[in-house]
């Protein structure tokens, strides 16, 4: 009733990032009209969806239609018969008088899903002799299964960190969400720092990122091969000006910037055009997921050039008359060449801005969460970070975080080193059935997080020995330690 | 200096964490002209911290050093000084998350109590957003109010002293989420309810017990919320140790003894013994979990309001 007065942001428009929810289960999708959309074997359009608020659930009808869901017309709720346990209830098979073709006979006419549930029920004979417990276990069961209800929410991290951990855990390395949310908070996230994130998780590490920095500060962005991969980061369906301080540096280019012998005359492949221009529907089904795979597309397209252009030689010799032709076409040609030259020009640019961004070295935190060994990208990231910084690094394995603890008690420059992991329990909460769920998620990976200090050159010697003994805590050991500094 | 925009150099007002060793740290107050005592000696304010970089090594009087960091939430809520029990921030990391919190966020909080998730929420929604936090204890609510202006956070949180079962959180249909931890949570999730903005936003409880939670489920159902998921969320640390483990002594060694010669009693093959058993052990890295670990600190339920 008060619609009129909600902000516009809060509405389903044409050209959203949105994602759609039945039960648990979560799909990303870009809100277009005339798209089917197949989501848990269902088919429907998205068309009528536009214009409602966010947050609305709605219900298939015929030809794939939205149409939002009435308010519970309750199932009848008048006092109920039940029976008090199954000591005379046989499983003979024949409880349920309605056949499957009878069933697919409803559903063909076109009959809501609530009342099929409702004429399962009538035509159980068990029905009810089950415990209120189990009827009501029943009716839940088999909605599932009838009501098609589909509500459509806006993307966060939350829902796609949720959705990528269920649906594509090993595009993020299985970074289950509650991790990522540590993550978030142990890197203390916040609007206007400058932060080093690292990640092969398809983008869904910096779109958490940035939404936690909601479009103040900057951000650069550490890849590998030809290009950062940002599928999930579109998900988030950012604003625009959230880029305009995303920046990006190959990881090949670390070590000389380190060495101060960087150059961007040899850079790594051109990647796709990125971020904005990626395919914004749900992103997982995508194949251009790996940077791999994009700097293999490049090659591809550039061959293709190639052969247009002897295929264009053979054809001059042989048609002279084709001449006018010809030339446009090398017009096209050079006009080609020159906005590659121009876009090369434009890359070389920007790179040169991160690396002078990147040599301030006080950067506000360092996130790693990759598929990579994390201690060699640990010791070089670190050197861009400010003292009095925390960092956190995401491993699904426990291993390679012991010997990245290792290696930085020998490097010194940072306190507070801490392995950890979470774990997460569901609870279902229901009158005389609370119980922990069934199941609960074997692994969700492990981080370790520290906090940067001044990094005291000249004692680089002693603070080693100091590192290898504060490895084995004692309490006995801390003391003398603690009197050592 | 404040909690939620890092500065380089400590200045003269801040509050900045003296790091000790190993988990041993507490805040400090800078001023001109004073002194702090620690283990290793005095620290001089005016010499010893103003203008020096956050992150540096400090020489206290007897010669020991510290690390001076720059505040954080995090780093506040281990070490603040309580006046009730507190959120972690591993607790603190999933509400926040699962509260969907941003630059810009309108929260609503109660109690505000010691102030620790407060903080973590203030640095979220900074700089755009704001938090209403109530609480019904005055002295509480008054120290919370001291805190947030020496923390250079004032401007972002607004305190009530009022009983949010009773009157609420002040304010309506402007919150995009509602976090309550209090005794009874089921008495204010129509003012929950109400707090949220008409589009709808997000809310959690947090209770000790589980029959806590079973009342909050139903009212929150009740009020018409949706999405009602509660979880549990546990922390679990690990000492990162060099382990070493024998290799056990199967007949082998003493073969050997016996075929160079008896007088196993000198102190020369007393030697080799032990050269062997050294090499007759294995090392290895283990994340070692501690001997005892935090098993529960309350259950989080999570709705949505639509």
């Amino acid at each position: 009733a008060m619609e009129g007065g909600l902000s516009v942001a809060s509405r389903i428009r044409e050209g959203d990032c949105a994602v759609l929810k039945r039960d648990d289960v979560f799909k990303a999708v870009s809100v277009l009209r005339r798209r089917k959309i197949i989501f848990e074997k269902q088919w429907f359009y998205l068309d009528n969806a536009i214009g409602h608020v966010y947050g609305t659930t709605f219900e298939v009808t015929g030809g794939g239609n939205l149409q939002p869901k009435q308010e519970a017309e309750e199932t009848n709720k008048e006092t109920k018969e039940a029976g008090t346990d199954n000591r005379n209830i046989v499983d003979d098979g024949k409880s349920q008088k309605l056949t499957h073709d009878d069933i697919k006979a409803l559903k063909d006419k076109g009959i809501k899903g609530q009342e099929i549930v409702q004429q399962l029920i009538e035509n159980s004979t068990t029905f009810r002799d089950k415990t209120e417990f189990a009827q009501d276990k029943y009716i839940k069961k088999k909605k599932k299964k009838y009501e098609a209800l589909i509500t459509i929410v806006k993307p966060s991290t939350r829902i796609l960190s949720t959705m990528y951990y269920a649906r594509e855990p090993g595009k993020i390395n299985h970074l289950r969400y509650d991790t990522l949310g540590q993550m978030l908070t142990l890197g203390n996230i916040h609007a206007g720092n400058k932060m080093i994130v690292m990640e092969t998780c398809a983008g869904l590490v910096l779109g958490a990122v940035m939404e936690r920095m909601g479009g103040y500060g900057s951000i650069i962005q550490m890849y590998s091969g030809g290009g950062p991969v940002r599928a999930a980061t579109s998900c988030f369906g950012f604003p625009k000006v959230f880029f305009d301080n995303l920046h990006e540096f190959p990881l090949s280019k670390v070590d000389s910037l380190l060495s101060g012998t960087f150059s961007t005359e040899t850079l790594p492949s051109e990647p796709e055009d990125n971020a904005l221009a990626e395919e914004a529907s749900n992103g997982l089904t995508d194949e251009k997921q790996t940077s791999l795979q994009e700097t293999e597309e490049e090659s591809t397209t550039e061959a293709a050039m190639e052969i247009n252009q002897t295929e264009e030689q053979e054809t001059m010799d042989i048609n002279a008359e084709d001449v006018e032709h010809k030339e446009n076409k090398e017009k096209e040609n050079k006009e080609n060449v020159r906005e590659k030259q121009r876009k090369q020009w434009e890359r070389r640019k920007k790179l040169l801005e991160t690396a002078a961004l990147l040599r301030e070295k006080n950067a506000d935190g360092l996130i790693v969460a990759s598929k990579f060994h994390p201690t060699p990208l640990l010791l070089a990231l670190l050197e861009f970070v400010a003292p009095s910084r925390p960092f956190v690094v995401y491993c699904q394995y426990k291993e390679p975080l012991l010997e990245c603890y290792t290696k930085l008690r020998e490097r010194g420059g940072v306190i507070n080193l801490k392995l950890s992991e979470t774990w997460l329990r569901n609870y279902q909460v229901l009158p005389d059935r609370s119980h922990p769920k069934l199941t609960m998620s074997g692994g969700g990976g492990y981080l370790l997080s520290g906090i940067t200090v001044v990094l005291d050159k000249g004692k680089s010697d002693s603070s080693n020995l100091e590192a290898l003994k504060m490895e084995e805590p004692s309490s006995k050991r801390r003391k003398v330690q603690d009197l050592h500094c | 200096m404040s909690f939620v925009e890092y500065g380089d150099t400590i200045k003269d007002g801040d509050t900045a964490i003296v790091f000790l060793g190993h988990e041993s740290m507490f805040p400090v107050k800078v001023q001109h002209g004073t002194v702090t005592q620690t283990k290793y000696g005095v620290i001089r304010h005016s010499t010893d911290l103003i203008g020096k970089k956050y992150g540096s090594k400090v020489t206290c009087s007897k010669g020991g050093w510290v690390f001076i960091l720059h505040p954080t939430p995090e780093l506040w809520t281990m070490n603040l000084p309580h006046r009730t029990q507190i959120l972690y921030s591993t607790d603190i990391s999933i509400i926040t998350m699962m509260l969907e919190l941003k630059p810009g966020s309108i929260v609503c909080e109660s109690g505000t109590g010691s102030g620790s998730l407060s903080h973590a929420l203030i640095r979220t929604v900074a700089p755009t957003g704001h938090l209403y936090t109530v609480e019904f204890h005055q002295q509480r609510a008054e120290k919370a109010r001291e805190e947030f202006r020496e923390h250079g956070v004032e401007h972002l949180v607004t305190v009530t002293n009022q009983d949010v079962c009773k009157n609420g959180f002040g304010v309506s249909n402007i919150a995009d989420a509602v976090f309550l931890d209090i005794p009874s949570p089921w008495e204010a999730i129509g003012h929950a309810k109400s707090a949220l903005k008409v589009e709808g936003g997000r809310m959690c409880s947090f209770s000790p017990c589980i029959e806590q939670v079973q009342r909050t489920c139903l009212a929150m159902e009740e009020y018409g919320f949706t999405e009602i998921n509660t979880l549990e969320i546990l922390l679990r640390v690990y000492n990162v140790r060099t382990i070493s483990l024998q290799i056990p002594d199967l007949g082998k060694a003493a073969e050997n003894n016996s075929s160079t010669g008896f007088d196993s009693s000198s102190p020369a093959d007393q030697g080799s013994l032990c050269a062997n058993l050294q090499q007759g052990a294995v090392q290895f890295k283990s994340g070692v979990p501690l001997r005892e670990v935090v098993g529960h600190t309350g259950y989080l339920t999570f709705a949505t309001k639509s």
